[in-house]
């Protein structure tokens, strides 16, 4: 019994992550957007004035985009065309089952691993996933009834093809080195440090290989320079042109949740996943106490900052608007400083005196934010390159598929059998 | 050199060529029907005329033979031009150019289009402005224009029989390519219409491909969409209410476009602006060129999904609109030019603001080139995308920056200046290939060389009066028609008759931002223009469009579409 409550909670607490960092990745992608492009981005939607930097805005475009009549072409394959964006959505959630997310957690006494379901097959798990993701995009490529989104349902599948072998070929290579499938075992492996000094991480045991995942993974996420099932300026919109209401935002919501999970996956199989370098877990439960009270600090005097910048925007801004908006500042400032009063209020209870069962909440809740942070900061990567490079054409993302990123896959995996032999 | 060449045609076609003396200077020749064709080709291979500029019908419901057919030639090697003559009656057949220039195609068409003439030997004579249920013929002066017509049946560009064609074609050529392919039945292959409304689609244009795969086989393209005949419009106004028409024709360079169009009736009038309205109009004109330029150029990067690029470019085109809105009061379609000088003059701090702003632009252009310039994505899209060599494009009417990509540096300003361009320092830019990265490269390398223009322009704008003291056909100044009773009759006369254009014809043209841009005026003598014809740069290029996009895919067709920089407002007009 107690096991299946331990997974729902996982689910759970995976459901709340992926769907908030769609969120987060939604205002992140439109701000990041705006700041590369010199523009300001949004920052209308606001609830009793506060804008919250333009993070109402996600939250607005879902309610729009719940009460927008659904609009559906005529002549679509019903079932097929319905189905769709739900097995996207699906699909891009369940590869969460097997990503640790943190080492373990003692409750009561037991120890449950930070893994939804820790399976012996994990990363064949991850790559069958990965490819089911296509169905839904082809399917609703294909039930519009639309010359435009039916060439974006064929692109998405030849695409797919292309990436799903460098990416295999990419992640034997770590197979070979860390000798399992198991997700959780890579992860593990990737604790040790090389010399003493260089942690064991994917990206330094195996960087061609990383360097072929990543761009595979850009690949499978639909995402520029591999948009091509949308190619906005090609096929209109490609795949999801004919969806509308909230089947779009199904299709928009799978798109980020998808980013979420390549984030992920570049940051377990070759960033240590929830790995913090140079600091293990024993280390972190030893010195629990002294390394809750320095962040206690440190949250304290960051939030002190922020609140300054806010109070200080408050005096030079006073009455700039005229209106709500107005209340902005101070109410930014009023928020932090509760933040940092928080934090103050936390070292009352003096932390550097806290007990094991405390230590392992410790390490566990670091080690949980720093695969968070890991993810967050691959995330802003995709929007980087999104907003950097154009993209590529339909015939020469087959060509770099085939005919050099599959020759350097086999290379790399020869290199590393060899390596491994020797070693 | 110029007197000669018509007399070199006389004695070559004796008795069959007579020249016709043109006050303005233009070359002008009439021959007979039946030596049309003689003469053109005669034209194109000994002397040098390697280019059509144009075919202008005009109609004399009054003659004998009613259509006048003007052929426009242009050679860029001899550096002269010539206008052959042609006439018909109604339903008096002219023979087709089309064998001798790639541009005739459409040239024709249009004249059949507008005015009825038809052409005999053409290969494809159909409608191409109006729409195809249009009945009558627009241009001719006995159209009642108060008519109306429903036109509502869109039209297929491909029967059974091409696309039948199209199959066999291409299984042609994949077992020529690949030794032996699989045929290809004409159930593969696809129709797609890119537009008249799609994202790519720089205004209402249409192009209906046929692929296999997403290699387009065969294009036809369809224009006409925002056509609102601006021709018999300026038939109906005065020389000077034509003005803001033209603004609409380029909405991207509106002020070269009213700046030319104010040169080409000078030319007929036989008046020439002020020096100080002439740098005025350099300096406009070179301000329209690079907003020009940074549109087509970040459109085109768009097209390519480069989308930040974009606003580096963007913002400073619209930087730029200030200014030139702050000068003329509106906003897109700028009007600034008169006839016979310019609206007003410029403002204070206009030169130390523009100074500013195209240090703004060195910036936009070089954040954009660091983004593209050795990015491998935008070479592979681009590098031998949508290629045309030197002969087709000249051969296509190709002008101005799309031309000189094939490497040709040919440019109206250098070759025959006007405003006074002789006395800047400016280089041509050119390409080696004539593919879409050369267009873009261009452009760039043509904003660089206009702002250098701006900034000669700036440091020795001459002093002196801004319109040409001449008030028949400039607005006299208020106190002289407070004051004075010339004034008033002058402001009178203007207001109500407008500007008295002497009878005669004139070719006007400039170095549009675009390519040449031409203004064939015809006037009668009354107060409004008899025959207006433009000659925008695009509406030859985009002929050239269908035979681009073949055999390249989708996505090249779209990257192509973005360099040749079509301005639906003057393909349509």
């Amino acid at each position: 019994m107690t096991i299946v409550f331990d997974t729902l909670a996982k689910i759970g607490f995976f459901f709340v992550l992926i769907m908030g960092l769609v969120v987060v990745l939604i205002w992140m992608e439109r701000k990041g957007a705006a700041f590369i492009q010199d523009r300001t981005g949004p920052n209308r939607a606001s609830i009793g004035g506060v804008r919250l930097a333009g993070l109402v805005h996600p939250v607005a475009d879902v309610f729009k985009l719940l009460f927008k009549e659904d609009v559906a072409p005529a002549n679509r394959h019903a079932a097929l065309y319905n189905l769709a964006p739900w097995l996207v959505m699906t699909v891009a959630m369940s590869t969460y089952a097997v990503i640790p997310f943190g080492d373990y957690l003692t409750v009561a006494g037991r120890r449950v691993p930070l893994v939804a379901a820790d399976l012996s097959v994990g990363l064949l798990y991850v790559l069958a996933i990965a490819s089911l993701a296509t169905y839904g995009v082809v399917m609703a490529g294909w039930a519009s009834n639309n010359k435009f989104t039916f060439l974006g349902g064929i692109r998405a599948t030849s695409q797919m093809i292309s990436y799903e072998i460098s990416m295999g070929l990419a992640l034997m290579g770590l197979v070979l080195v860390f000798s399992s499938l198991r997700l959780t075992d890579i992860v593990a492996g990737q604790g040790d440090l090389i010399w003493g000094f260089l942690p064991k991480w994917g990206v330094v045991v195996q960087p061609l290989g990383f360097i072929l995942f990543i761009v595979a993974v850009f690949a499978e996420t639909n995402r520029n320079p591999f948009d091509l099932p949308e190619g906005e300026s090609e096929i209109v919109a490609g795949f999801h042109l004919e969806y509308s209401s909230m089947k779009f935002a199904l299709f928009f919501m799978a798109e980020y949740a998808h980013m979420v999970i390549g984030a992920s996956l570049i940051a377990t199989f070759y960033f240590g996943g929830y790995q913090i370098p140079w600091l293990p877990r024993p280390l972190i439960e030893a010195n629990a106490g002294l390394i809750l009270t320095l962040k206690l600090i440190g949250v304290a005097l960051i939030s002190m900052m922020i609140a300054m910048l806010f109070f200080r925007r408050a005096q030079k801004e006073k009455g700039k608007f005229g209106d709500a908006r107005d209340r902005e500042p101070v109410l930014g400032a009023g928020l932090w400083v509760l933040v940092a009063g928080g934090a103050l209020a936390g070292l009352v209870l003096k932390p550097w005196t806290i007990g094991p069962v405390g230590a392992d909440m410790v390490a566990s809740l670091l080690q949980v934010m720093a695969f968070v942070a890991k993810v967050v900061f691959f995330a802003w990567l995709f929007i980087w390159v999104r907003w950097t490079l154009p993209r590529f054409r339909y015939d020469q993302l087959m060509h770099l598929g085939w005919k050099v990123w599959l020759p350097l896959g086999l290379a790399n995996l020869v290199v590393t059998a060899l390596v491994m032999a020797i070693v | 050199m110029s007197q000669k060449l018509v007399e070199r045609l006389q004695q070559e076609f004796s008795g069959e060529v007579q020249a016709v003396s043109n006050p303005q200077g233009d070359e002008t020749i009439f021959v007979g029907r039946d030596k049309l064709v003689d003469v053109l080709t005669h034209l194109r291979d000994t002397e040098g005329c390697e280019q059509l500029s144009d075919v202008v019908g005009v109609d004399y419901p009054d003659r004998d033979q009613r259509f006048e057919v003007n052929y426009l030639l242009r050679s860029w090697k001899n550096n002269q031009r010539i206008i052959v003559k042609v006439a018909a009656g109604e339903d008096e057949p002219v023979p087709t150019a089309t064998g001798v220039y790639r541009s005739a195609d459409w040239h024709e068409r249009e004249v059949f289009d507008l005015l009825g003439v038809p052409f005999d030997g053409h290969p494809d004579l159909r409608r191409i402005l109006c729409h195809h249920q249009f009945e009558g013929h627009a241009l001719r002066k006995d159209y009642p224009i108060e008519q109306g017509q429903e036109c509502s049946r869109p039209e297929h560009l491909f029967s059974d029989q091409d696309i039948n064609a199209a199959a066999r074609r291409a299984t042609n050529l994949v077992t020529e390519l690949e030794g032996a392919g699989d045929e290809i039945h004409p159930s593969d292959l696809l129709t797609v219409n890119l537009g008249p409304s799609h994202p790519a689609m720089h205004g209402a244009l249409r192009a209906e491909v046929l692929i296999d795969g997403e290699t387009i086989i065969e294009a036809r393209t369809e224009i006409g969409y925002i056509h609102r005949c601006f021709e018999k419009e300026a038939e109906d106004h005065t020389w000077a209410q034509v003005m803001p028409y033209t603004d609409r024709l380029n909405y991207c360079s509106a002020m070269l476009n009213n700046s030319i169009y104010a040169s080409a009736v000078e030319k007929l009038i036989g008046i020439e602006a002020t020096p100080r309205a002439q740098a005025i109009r350099v300096i406009v004109g070179e301000l329209s060129r690079i907003i020009d330029h940074l549109v087509c150029v970040c459109a085109n990067l768009v097209d390519v999904g480069a989308l930040t690029n974009y606003w580096y470019l963007y913002n400073v085109r619209e930087s730029i609109y200030e200014s030139l809105e702050k000068l003329c009061g509106s906003r897109l379609t700028t009007n600034y030019a008169r006839i016979g000088g310019m609206s007003h003059d410029l403002y204070d701090g206009f030169e130390t603001e523009i100074l500013h702003k195209l240090k703004e632009m060195d910036k936009g252009n070089s954040d954009v080139m660091k983004l593209i310039a050795r990015n491998g994505i935008f070479l592979d899209r681009t590098v031998d995308v949508g290629v045309i060599n030197q002969e087709d494009a000249l051969s296509f009417g190709y002008t101005g920056p799309c031309l000189r990509a094939t490497g040709l540096a040919y440019d109206l300003r250098k070759s025959s200046p006007y405003w006074g361009y002789e006395n800047y320092d400016f280089a041509i830019p050119t390409g080696t290939s004539g593919d879409t990265h050369d267009r873009i490269m261009v452009r760039m390398a043509e904003m660089v060389q206009s702002r250098s223009i701006i900034v000669q322009a700036l440091e020795n704008i001459p002093d002196g009066p801004l319109n040409v003291d001449d008030h028949s056909v400039v607005m006299p100044p208020k106190e002289k028609v407070y004051d004075s009773i010339e004034g008033v009759m002058n402001q009178f006369k203007l207001v109500y008759e407008g500007i008295q254009v002497p009878a005669g014809e004139a070719y006007g043209f400039g170095e549009g931002a675009n390519g040449e841009l031409g203004f064939f005026c015809v006037s009668d003598g009354t107060g409004n223009p008899y025959r207006l014809k433009v000659r925008p740069p695009c509406f030859p290029i985009f002929s050239s469009y269908a035979f681009l996009a073949q055999g390249g895919m989708i996505p090249d067709a779209i990257a192509t579409l973005g360099s040749l920089n079509i301005i639906a407002g003057e393909l349509d007009r």
